[in-house]
């Protein structure tokens, strides 16, 4: 599907979503509370049939955080990437590991990293950071360490 | 973790594999749960050589950043630098020599080759059979000579810079490539007879960590690992960067999922990457390697993403930039850490001894996971 055809079908699913074509790919913004029923149907729609989360991430905007997923077909090949703006100060989500198995891990990745509470997620715990990390999370602009992290 | 350590309730041994264990090839902890010899659960515990590369990445810029990416998956250390200089490309909008596109297609199937090579030798290690580790590094030596020769390094090469390559090629690199190409089409027959038809290393192998194109695809399973899982995912045929849509090959898929499919792909892809550079190597257009950029680059505001195959499977950079001479945020998206994912789904019902040859067919290298 090219981008106008993913654009009606996309508007059809959930009349409330944002386009940003400026990228590479169809950039639709939705708000966070839409994002499970959005995502089942993105993955069973047979004509959307957006199996592969290729990225899952989360990015700080000191204001915001944005949860970014990379989207991808691996029948009909079209990509798109759905992004949505999270409270800065009360960051949750919900989990998507049921539909992708990839996010367990991702999401894992998040939580520690950003601090997103990812709802109803099977198994949110420390991944990456060491058993009984304690503060802020390293990848916020604002985490500071300065016994480890040298400034450049 | 090591308070979870002994027996559960219901009987069951929970037991550490790592993080200092010959089989994990680095520093990967694995805590287990047997039911006998009987695999219930497998739970990866990650993060022993986690650096923070992508923190660090925020602080560097676009010219230095990709020195930090060699380090991460060090097998693929060229396919690592050729993404994250793709994705710096597309973003300034620079149009790259075909000089250096084809150099570096050359260069990414040479690592494809010394990065398969190494995993033949220590897949095979893994499951008990020592004489193939001296077999694949004596072959392997010949491309890390070549690699010192141009690049000056042998593991962390630093040789693509956004617009092209570092340095010029040494003059003796096609010589020395088509004397690897002659040698390497007769021993990769011993490989095979070596191993690949060695009816206890098959009894190893097949049927063991049982993969589903479905999981495959949930998980995200990409590389060598998806492929054997008869998922095409190979990027290079699928979105192609580089030369790849002017040279012929083929996608090699194997739809058994067990790990002697997993065996088989990488195994028929490195006669694969032969076929490439031997299309390549007679064929280098002459004009510059690098492409006139600035000395100081600065990516428009937007987000770039970029994917690649290595030799472990999809890696993806993506980069959100804010106009400035540093990345605002950048994500990679390694493949190792997918396919790890997909382990403890592989390893469920099977047999503690198999899962070593699950990891050895996954090719997990460590630094790629952790990042």
């Amino acid at each position: 599907m090219n981008n106008e055809e993913l654009k009606t079908k996309i508007t059809e699913l959930l009349p409330s979503a944002i386009f940003d074509e400026t990228g590479e790919w169809l950039n639709i913004n939705i708000e966070p509370t839409d994002w499970l029923t959005f995502a089942g149907k993105l993955r069973n729609e047979d004509s959307l049939f957006l199996d592969y989360l290729f990225c899952l991430t989360c990015i700080d905007f000191k204001t915001h955080l944005t949860m970014v997923y990379h989207l991808s077909s691996t029948k009909f090949r079209h990509n798109i990437v759905i992004k949505s703006k999270l409270d800065f100060n009360n960051p949750e989500i919900e989990s998507v590991s049921h539909i992708w198995k990839t996010a367990i891990f991702h999401e894992r990745e998040v939580y520690e990293m950003f601090g997103v509470n990812f709802l109803n997620h099977p198994d949110l715990r420390l991944l990456i950071l060491p058993d009984g990390w304690e503060g802020k999370n390293p990848m916020l602009k604002n985490f500071e360490d300065p016994v480890n992290m040298i400034k450049l | 973790m090591l308070e979870e350590i002994g027996t559960t309730t219901e009987g069951d041994l929970i037991i550490n594999v790592g993080p200092q264990h010959p089989a994990t090839h680095g520093v990967l902890h694995l805590v287990i749960t047997l039911n006998g010899e009987t695999i219930k659960k497998v739970e990866p515990h990650l993060g022993y050589i986690h650096r923070s590369i992508e923190k660090m990445c925020e602080s560097l810029t676009y010219r230095q950043f990709i020195y930090v990416t060699s380090r991460m998956d060090y097998l693929s250390a060229h396919i690592n630098n050729h993404a994250c200089a793709l994705c710096v490309e597309k973003g300034m909008q620079v149009e790259v020599p075909e000089r250096a596109q084809v150099i570096r297609v050359i260069m990414d199937e040479l690592t494809r080759i010394a990065s398969h090579e190494l995993w033949w030798g220590a897949m095979a290690m893994d499951i008990g059979a020592f004489t193939p580790f001296f077999h694949a590094f004596r072959e392997r030596e010949k491309i890390n000579e070549i690699m010192e020769e141009t690049c000056g390094a042998r593991l962390t090469m630093n040789y693509y810079v956004p617009g092209g390559l570092m340095a010029d090629l040494h003059p003796d690199f096609q010589k020395k490539v088509k004397a690897f190409i002659t040698l390497f089409k007769n021993k990769i027959d011993e490989y095979d007879e070596l191993i690949t038809g060695n009816i206890i290393f098959i009894n190893r192998m097949k049927g063991v960590g049982f993969l589903s194109k479905e999981d495959a695809v949930s998980f995200g399973c990409t590389g060598p690992s998806g492929r054997g899982s008869g998922l095409s995912c190979d990027i290079r045929k699928l979105y192609p960067y580089a030369v790849y849509d002017k040279v012929q090959f083929d996608e090699i898929l194997e739809t058994d999922g067990d790990s002697l499919a997993r065996y088989m792909v990488r195994i028929r892809e490195m006669k694969q990457s032969i076929r490439i550079i031997e299309q390549l190597i007679d064929n280098i257009p002459e004009g510059d390697f690098q492409a006139k950029t600035k000395a100081v680059l600065k990516l428009p505001k937007g987000e770039f993403y970029t994917r690649v195959e290595t030799a472990r499977g999809e890696l993806g950079v993506y980069i959100v930039s804010e106009g400035a001479t540093t990345p605002y945020r950048i994500k990679f998206r390694s493949p190792g850490f997918s396919n790890l994912s997909a382990l403890d789904t592989m390893a469920r019902g099977g047999k503690l001894g198999d899962l070593v040859a699950m990891m050895g067919t996954l090719d997990l290298v460590i630094p790629d996971i952790d990042r």
